[in-house]
């Protein structure tokens, strides 16, 4: 029977990607595993590797050091866990965008979400002269309600990418006038704390920040596996995701939502840290040459690329902390000059 | 299949915004048979396919599947008696046919019951159909236009609906995919008793292909039935604005426009 080989081949290719996908996570999480534990270990304060393990056991074993316990458990594990799961925000807000509105560059630190959060953390420092806590308030407003004010400035009988592209690259420059008019009236003391925040950083991490953000995702990421399958059929275009059954407005609305979910708690959480949004969809992707759509694995990329930029950040420079901002920002224009270069040669930018 | 299911428009009104394309417009889709659409450029064609496929929402009037009102009627249960396949569909990155075919089971998953061996069979069975089995796992842009767009047409089959629209489904392929591509939904229509409604620019593969030719101009009907019966020269100049001679088909014993032009005209006997 022709028909029993025929299905054989179609089975064979869905194996063969399904391998390719678990092979990509496990590396990823292999990966991330790995700088995790560096994590732990690196610092300025020696702590040897028995340590760490002793220390990371201690509730069970009750074997204590309380010095040693306060380096591992109290400071680095912390930056750690709040660096993991912000890069996992800031890549799923971007894939979610970048898919949905079928651009690399639609992540939301290039369409005026992250500059929303950005400018009205600047407002509250500048202006209102806030710190703290209710400053990443503040950012988060700025996020949803510049996300709300570009999807209504788009709508026109539904929403169009590309119109939602447009608004958003010209709300980003609007709002970075906003920044920068505010910093003309500043004093020397609050620019240089908003300059601070606006680069983003782990530094002045709280533990409250990963309990807050790790909340959100635990809300945020049923909800995005939930509206996830009607994304299989919007992926082929408008028309052909209504006539196979999708509820594309719901879907699409619902996906936005949850993705300024995740960059406005993230941005909340460590400030506006530039481009892991933005690369780390399309590198999870690049690993599965058409496997998958690569929402976990962009997480995981996402999650990878704050931590390795964070403990970069930390010890690159003999005695001085850089902001992750900073790497990330080196490492977010390198990728940029080479997603370029590599679309220049195919001859489009999707 | 084979169910014989109806679609019917009665009084539809079609429009973007504003603007009014399709006027008044009652047309029943005969069950079982190729329905060819033909028409000028910017006539109605497409936005009549799309507003029969519930995906443009009439001003006026409605469309009827087995009676129900069809923008009533839940979307998911419609996609499982109506697939669509539109004039420019988008294939993500890298996706492979398999993949892409894949995507046309979605109706028929759900929560609860996602991917089982009876959408594999589906999938094999949609490919062997478009002859593209033996691309299974190539990705769908390293593809040649002929190639994609029976991908496209195997992603529609794998829907597994007894009703098939199909927006001009030749544009950008040579002659020989075009008569690949028709043939292939002929035997749609023969072997499983599909109804199957295309619009074509070709008149002539129209008039050869069709068990029923709808010609539009300005939004409405201008005529229907079999070809043989209603193509004439007269229905060619009002539809086209052109002037031709009908002959007959020496392959298939249907009408074969032959276009006139200003060149030619002193050229024809009286």
């Amino acid at each position: 029977m022709t028909t029993a080989l025929d299905i054989t081949r179609v089975v064979q290719t869905r194996t063969r990607s399904a391998d390719r996908r678990r092979n990509v996570t496990l590396a990823l999480l292999v990966a991330l595993l790995l700088v995790f534990a560096l994590a732990l270990y690196l610092g300025d304060y020696p702590v040897p590797v028995e340590g760490v393990i002793r220390s990371l056991l201690s509730p069970f074993t009750g074997l204590t050091d309380r010095g040693v316990d306060f380096i591992v458990l109290q400071v680095r594990l912390p930056r750690a866990i709040l660096a993991v799961l912000s890069g996992a925000s800031f890549a799923l807000a971007g894939i979610i965008f970048q898919t949905l509105l079928r651009n690399p560059l639609a992540s939301p630190d290039i369409i005026g979400i992250a500059h929303g959060a950005s400018a009205s953390a600047v407002f509250c420092i500048i202006i209102l002269g806030w710190s703290g806590t209710a400053v990443s308030f503040g950012a988060f407003g700025g996020a949803v309600i510049t996300a709300l004010a570009i999807y209504l400035l788009a709508w026109r009988n539904g929403v169009t990418a590309y119109r939602v592209v447009l608004i958003g690259i010209g709300m980003a420059a609007m709002l970075a006038a906003v920044i920068s008019y505010l910093f003309t009236r500043a004093r020397l003391t609050e620019v240089q704390q908003a300059m601070a925040w606006l680069v983003g950083s782990l530094n002045a991490s709280r533990p409250g920040d990963s309990i807050v953000l790790g909340g959100a995702l635990l809300v945020l990421i049923p909800a995005m596996i939930a509206l996830l399958r009607g994304l299989d059929a919007m992926e082929l275009g408008d028309d052909t995701a209504r006539s196979l059954g999708a509820k594309v407005e719901f879907t699409r609305l619902g996906l936005m939502l949850v993705a300024v979910g995740f960059a406005a708690f993230a941005t909340a959480a460590v400030g506006p840290v530039g481009f892991v949004a933005f690369v780390s969809g399309p590198l999870a992707r690049t690993m599965l040459n058409g496997a998958g759509r690569g929402f976990p694995q962009a997480a995981l990329v996402g999650a990878l690329v704050m931590l390795a930029s964070d403990l970069i950040a930390q010890h690159l420079l003999p005695n001085t902390q850089l902001p992750v901002g900073v790497v990330t920002g080196a490492f977010g224009a390198l990728f940029l000059l080479w997603l370029l270069m590599a679309s220049g040669r195919s001859g489009r930018v999707n | 299949m084979s169910a014989n299911h109806q679609l019917l428009a009665a009084g539809l009104d079609l429009g973007y915004g504003e603007r009014q394309i399709v006027s008044a417009l009652d047309l029943t889709l005969p069950a079982g048979q190729l329905t060819v659409i033909v028409g000028a450029n910017a006539c109605g064609k497409s936005t009549l396919l799309r507003g029969l496929a519930r995906l443009l929402t009439p001003t006026r009037g409605a469309v009827y599947l087995d009676g129900k009102p069809i923008h009533q009627m839940p979307t998911r249960e419609v996609a499982t008696i109506l697939g669509v396949l539109p004039q420019s569909p988008i294939a993500p990155d890298a996706i492979t046919v398999t993949d892409l075919v894949g995507r046309g089971r979605y109706p028929h998953q759900g929560w609860f019951r996602r991917w089982t061996p009876e959408d594999d069979a589906a999938v094999a069975q949609a490919l062997q159909s478009t002859d593209t089995l033996e691309l299974a796992d190539r990705p769908v842009d390293e593809l040649s236009g002929g190639q994609r767009q029976r991908v496209w047409i195997a992603m529609a089959l794998a829907q597994e609906t007894d009703l098939l629209l199909l927006d001009e489904p030749t544009t950008f392929l040579d002659i020989n995919h075009q008569v690949e591509v028709l043939d292939l939904l002929t035997d749609l229509v023969k072997t499983s008793g599909r109804t199957v409604v295309v619009v074509l620019h070709d008149l002539n593969l129209a008039c050869r292909y069709a068990d029923h030719i709808v010609a539009m101009k300005a939004g409405t009907i201008v005529t229907e039935g079999r070809p043989v019966e209603v193509i004439t020269e007269q229905i060619v100049k009002d539809v086209f604005g052109m002037t031709s001679r009908i002959v007959v088909d020496p392959v298939s014993d249907t009408p074969m426009i032959v276009p006139i032009g200003r060149h030619h005209v002193e050229k024809l006997p009286a």
